[in-house]
């Protein structure tokens, strides 16, 4: 059994949620943060005891098995038609995909 | 805004440089889509680069090796095990929202490069890392009154340039050329320019954007000594041509060296560079930056490229630029300006390629550096892109070299190849261009030009030799300039004296 | 006649097909004429095609005819979890943000089971992008388990439990990040398995959790799954994750099963508390028979599995928080349009996404989402995906050392059997704790089967048995599973899906 364990993390409050509302770029309404600010403090808190035995000497594992170097060969393959690729599309114009403005790149 | 010479008088500047370069490879990044510059819009896409859902990336391996052997050329280490990471924010060119890239693990790192300025000095800039990433797609604003962004009511996005490989080459701080930063920062992207070049992983066309170049400065007073921190940072933008990268680095010192002495402080911002302008606007400030969640691409398998294949890519990096540089001016014989001029037209491997066909390397140079970079300006192209070949310019040289065409017919022999008429002796023979030769074709005309100017014959009669140029002038008139002027001027002189 | 060819295995309906005794276009029609009948109850299919069935179908019997050489299954219809993209087909994964997303390509697995022949029935219903344990999260319904329409026949991929339950289709796909085959196979009394990862090629796959999610089948019997399995599994060049080595024999290991001098090890941390009495009555039952028939069993320990669960739900909302940003309303799928911006003014390509996301993740996605951002973000990263990613280690390790004593590790599926709809939807820890047993072979990459073990006594629903391998031997979890059916089959007397209540809908049918 680990020694100590630290299991309480830092509880998640509503301002939080709305700061990873925005990072995440959902809209959540006054009544869904009410709701996830508690629901999640529970299970960061509840996931938050994976530090207990995350030892600086335990090497992470981001990938299941250790496969490495898979290469494809520089070759050109066929891939969408441009009507294929914008069948689905919400809005189209002059062939290319048309989105409402974007704001923030350049002054 | 103060002087350039004013803004060095009270601070130091430091830049650093961030370099996208986008590989030449015949494939995408991570999937088989073609790289085509200028293909109808979304007519480059597949799945993967369109990132619909349930795609996936796989890795091109010739964009591996081309970012193994940048890395080499710059004197780097490369990481023996390194991994992909998603750098997670949205924004409506980049398909997945998230664009994958190295993060903490570059595969290229700890490098160093010697450049050049144009007085010879040379400066060497240290390489932080160079990493690999993929390119996002191209918005066009509309519904503004500029095309830009600002005031566009929507815009349109092509995904063809999605998913192209680039690798970003990012420069450590850049503390000592002071007053020349500017053109070290310049001469810094034309050494990477023929490096890359000589490396042959990309066309480094700045102005089709597949060399693209930020540019960070900050400044130090001169009062706070050696040992004080940097000052804050701004990062110009996209900065796309050689020209821009000076200018924009010399008003952004100016600017920021006005905002300091007038008691206010620099923003840790990104900003835009404005080529009509040559000023710099603020973009997104850094305060408000994207929380980036990096996290290790799950979706590809770690790069660890072994030490045989290391040391094999080692072995096909071409020679350093420099030394090829001075390899070629002693075998040329070229004086450093002159090399220092064939390099800056962008014209050192068509020189090399014209004098491997043929001609001499004055010759060669006289042609790329005059009458061809003339014509490339006019036309509003890069030289390389003139439709002529060196081995034309060589078999051109030839023509002259052997008397059948003077300086002016050879001019127009090059008219008719720009024109894609053909090689020079096709266009020679068709346009009937070549000079008459025969000597008694010439002396009828020098026999005739005498008997129409009877003065001016007398005159040369007289000693006046300078006269006699009318004399040729006449010839060469009647015999449409396709005569060499050298042979008409010893004929006339033989009727005379 | 069309009641016989609902009941048959798949490798029963192959074989008939082959003799010529039955046409896929039959096989076919008996099996949409069956989803018209039960799947108003059920709820297993978001989307049913007729027509293509039949048409493939019709294929594949006239390539019979001509005499050409075809596939094992060709001819035996199949339904396809919505979470897999197929060609012309609209593919929802569950959530109202792709509901009429029809995809230009086709995931490789479809592609080869459009190569061997096998009809696509239609694509069945799921947990909204396969977050959850209940098929409750689905945008479009829950999905009803047929042994109880008031209980979840589990999941994510409850659809293509219940549709292989219902006697709807002989075979289905799944995917399964953390139970969602295995989970859904032990409550609906049906076989699921979860290949190594890598042996399926996640190419098409509307994609959760990269480094966790895998395909594989759903079916009746363990045979009828190394069929599947080996169809879809194998080297795909367009996933830089599969892995590039020949398949074990999977079929050959149902059908030489012993497991004598075989090594089974009873997972000490996967079982006791928690789990339903009679779940572990029916689990101690099964280990019991194979002893009997010669394995020797042994109890392993595993200690890291007490961090899987917390560890998983680190992992699977961080890489999920990131897959899912693609739904964004600019190329495909739902676009809401707000009428304003919140400066009142034209709303931009931000604003609509904020709004197209909010209307069209469900609560659960929204939630995972939150919960993944937050595990990424700077400054918890160390704390919480860092550390996740540690525990995952300690967790190979665990199976490390417990191969070493064992050739297989078991246990209890699910610590339940099938429970109420509604019952757990607002307690996501509650929830969570359905996949205790399947998720640390999702973490690990090792594969993992599920095959009914029996009734539990107190509420007479399905209880599973769950057979883990190291990775790449997926052949040992056909050979343990293999002849564990055998025996339990034996005493069944058939399968345990005989035994389930016949549908109110087919009773009215056939009346
Ligand atoms: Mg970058
Ligand atoms: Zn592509």
């Amino acid at each position: 059994m680990p020694e100590t364990p630290e299991t309480t993390g830092p509880s998640i409050s509503r301002a939080d949620v709305a700061h990873l509302a925005g990072l995440a770029r959902i809209d959540l309404t006054e009544a869904e943060l009410d709701h996830l600010a508690p629901q999640l403090s529970v299970i960061v808190e509840s996931v938050a005891r994976v530090r207990e035995v995350a030892d600086e000497d335990v090497p992470p594992t981001s990938h299941p098995l250790p496969v490495t170097n898979v290469f494809r060969d520089d070759v050109v393959r066929p891939g969408l038609s441009a009507d294929e690729a914008l069948a689905a599309a919400p809005s189209v114009e002059q062939q290319r995909f048309s989105v409402p403005q974007i704001l923030g790149e350049e002054a | 805004m103060i002087s350039y010479v004013e803004a060095i008088e009270h601070f130091e500047p430091v830049i650093g440089l961030e370099v996208h370069v986008e590989l030449g490879t015949a494939s995408k990044m991570f999937c088989g889509c073609a790289t085509t510059f200028g293909a109808e819009p979304n007519s480059q896409v597949c799945p993967t680069c369109l990132g619909l859902p349930g795609s996936l990336p796989v890795m091109n391996g010739a964009a591996v090796e081309s970012a193994i052997r940048i890395g080499l050329a710059l004197g780097c280490d490369i990481a023996g095990w390194c991994r992909f990471a998603r750098k997670n924010y949205f924004y409506p060119d980049m398909p997945k929202n998230f664009q994958t890239s190295q993060y903490d693990e570059p595969i290229a790192f700890e490098g160093a490069t010697d450049v050049v300025l144009a007085d010879g000095e040379t400066v060497r800039i240290e390489i932080e890392r160079a990493h690999m990433e993929e390119d996002t797609g191209k918005s066009l604003h509309v519904g503004g009154a500029t095309g830009r962004i600002h005031g566009a009511s929507h815009s349109l996005v092509d995904y063809n340039r999605a998913g192209i490989p680039l690798v970003e080459i990012v420069t450590k701080p850049v503390i000592g050329p002071d007053a020349q930063a500017p053109e070290v920062a310049r001469a810094y992207v034309a050494h990477l320019r023929e490096l890359l070049l000589a490396l042959g992983v990309s066309d480094v066309r700045m102005e089709q954007g597949s060399l693209r170049c930020d540019a960070n400065v900050s400044l130090r007073p001169r009062s706070g000594g050696p040992d004080q921190p940097l000052g804050t940072r701004t990062e110009t933008k996209n900065v796309n041509s050689l020209r821009s990268v000076e200018r924009a680095v010399r008003h952004e010192i100016c600017r920021q060296a006005e905002l300091l002495l007038a008691g206010g402080s620099v923003t840790l911002e990104t900003r835009h560079w404005h080529e009509d302008t040559g000023v710099t606007t603020p973009g997104r400030s850094k305060e408000q930056a994207e929380d980036y969640r990096y996290f290790p691409e799950p979706d590809l398998v770690p790069v660890a490229p072994s030490p045989q294949w290391v040391d094999h890519l080692r072995q096909t990096l071409p020679e350093p630029p420099g030394e090829r540089r001075a390899r070629l001016a002693a075998q040329w014989g070229f004086s450093e300006l002159e090399m220092r001029d064939t390099v800056g037209a962008g014209a050192l491997e068509l020189v090399e390629s014209t004098v491997a066909c043929g001609a001499s390397p004055q010759s060669a140079r006289k042609w790329w550096l005059a009458e061809l970079s003339r014509r490339a300006r006019a036309e509003g192209v890069e030289l390389a892109d003139l439709p002529v070949s060196p081995q034309q310019v060589a078999e051109l040289q030839g023509l002259v070299d052997g008397g059948r065409v003077n300086d002016q017919l050879a001019r127009q022999v090059l008219d008719g190849v720009l024109a894609g008429e053909g090689s020079p002796e096709q266009v020679v023979t068709d346009r009937g261009l070549e000079v008459v030769s025969d000597d008694g074709a010439l002396t009828a005309a020098v026999d005739q030009a005498i008997a129409d100017h009877p003065d001016v014959a007398a005159k040369v009669r007289d000693g006046k030799i300078a006269a006699s140029g009318a004399l040729i002038g006449a010839v060469m008139k009647q015999l449409r300039g396709q005569a060499d002027a050298a042979r008409v001027r010893e004929l006339v002189l033989q009727r005379l004296t | 006649m069309s009641g016989d060819l609902l009941k048959l295995t798949a490798a029963d309906l192959a074989e008939r097909l082959a003799a010529g005794e039955v046409s896929s276009v039959e096989a076919t029609q008996a099996h949409l004429d069956r989803i018209a009948a039960v799947d108003g109850d059920v709820h297993a299919f978001l989307l049913v095609d007729t027509e293509g069935a039949l048409a493939q179908a019709a294929e594949i019997d006239r390539r019979r005819a001509s005499g050409a050489a075809l596939h094992r299954l060709a001819g035996v219809p199949i339904a396809v979890k919505d979470v897999v993209a197929t060609k012309g087909l609209p593919t929802t994964a569950g959530s109202r943000l792709l509901e009429g997303w029809v995809p230009p390509y086709d995931a490789t697995l479809v592609t080869r089971l459009r190569g061997a022949g096998l009809p696509i029935l239609g694509k069945t219903n799921m947990d909204e992008f396969a977050m959850g344990s209940s098929t409750e999260h689905s945008a479009f319904g829950p999905s009803h388990n047929p042994w109880d329409l008031e209980r979840t026949p589990g999941g994510s991929g409850g659809g293509s439990a219940a549709a292989v339950a219902a006697f709807e289709a002989p075979l289905a796909i799944g995917t399964d990040t953390g139970g969602s085959i295995r989970q859904p196979g032990a409550v609906t009394g049906t076989v699921g398995v979860k290949p190594t990862y890598g042996g399926v090629s996640r190419y098409g796959l509307v994609a959760l959790a990269s480094s966790l999610d895998q395909a594989g089948p759903v079916t009746r019997t363990v045979l009828d799954a190394a069929l599947l399995h080996e169809l879809i599994g194998g080297c795909d060049p367009l996933d830089s994750t599969s892995i590039d080595a020949p398949m074990p024999d999977l079929i050959g290991s149902v059908c030489n099963a012993d497991v004598r001098g075989l090594r089974v090890g009873v997972v000490r941390e996967l079982g006791g508390e928690g789990y339903q009495a009679g779940v572990r009555a029916r689990f101690d039952e099964s280990v019991g028979l194979l002893s009997d028939a010669g394995a020797e069993v042994v109890e392993v320990s595993c200690p890291h599995f007490d961090y899987a669960l917390a560890a998983y739900y680190l992992i699977l909302p961080s890489e999920a928080s990131s897959n899912l940003a693609r739904f964004d309303a600019m190329r495909y799928g739902l676009r809401i349009l707000p009428e304003t911006g919140p400066d009142g003014g034209v709303p931009s390509a931000e604003d609509v996404m904020r709004a197209t996301r909010a209307t069209g993740f469900g609560d659960e996605a929204k939630r995972r989402i939150i919960l993944g951002t937050y595990a990424l973000s700077s400054g918890y990263y160390d704390a919480y995906y860092g550390s996740a990613q540690k525990v995952r280690t300690l967790i190979a390790g665990d199976f490390e050392q417990a191969f070493a004593q064992a050739d297989v590790l078991v246990s209890p599926t699910a610590p339940t059997t099938a429970f109420r709809l509604g019952e757990k939807l607002d307690d996501p820890l509650a929830m969570y704790l359905n996949d205790v047993a399947t998720i640390p072979a999702n973490l690990a990459g090792v594969p993992g089967l599920s095959l009914p073990s029996g009734l539990a006594d107190e509420d007479g629903l399905p209880a599973g048995f769950q057979i883990l391998a190291p990775a790449t031997a997926d052949d040992r979890l056909y050979r343990v599973g293999g002849a564990l059916e055998t025996m339990l089959v034996d005493r069944w007397g058939g399968l345990l899906l005989d035994h389930a209540p016949v549908l109110a809908a087919a009773r009215e049918v056939s009346a």
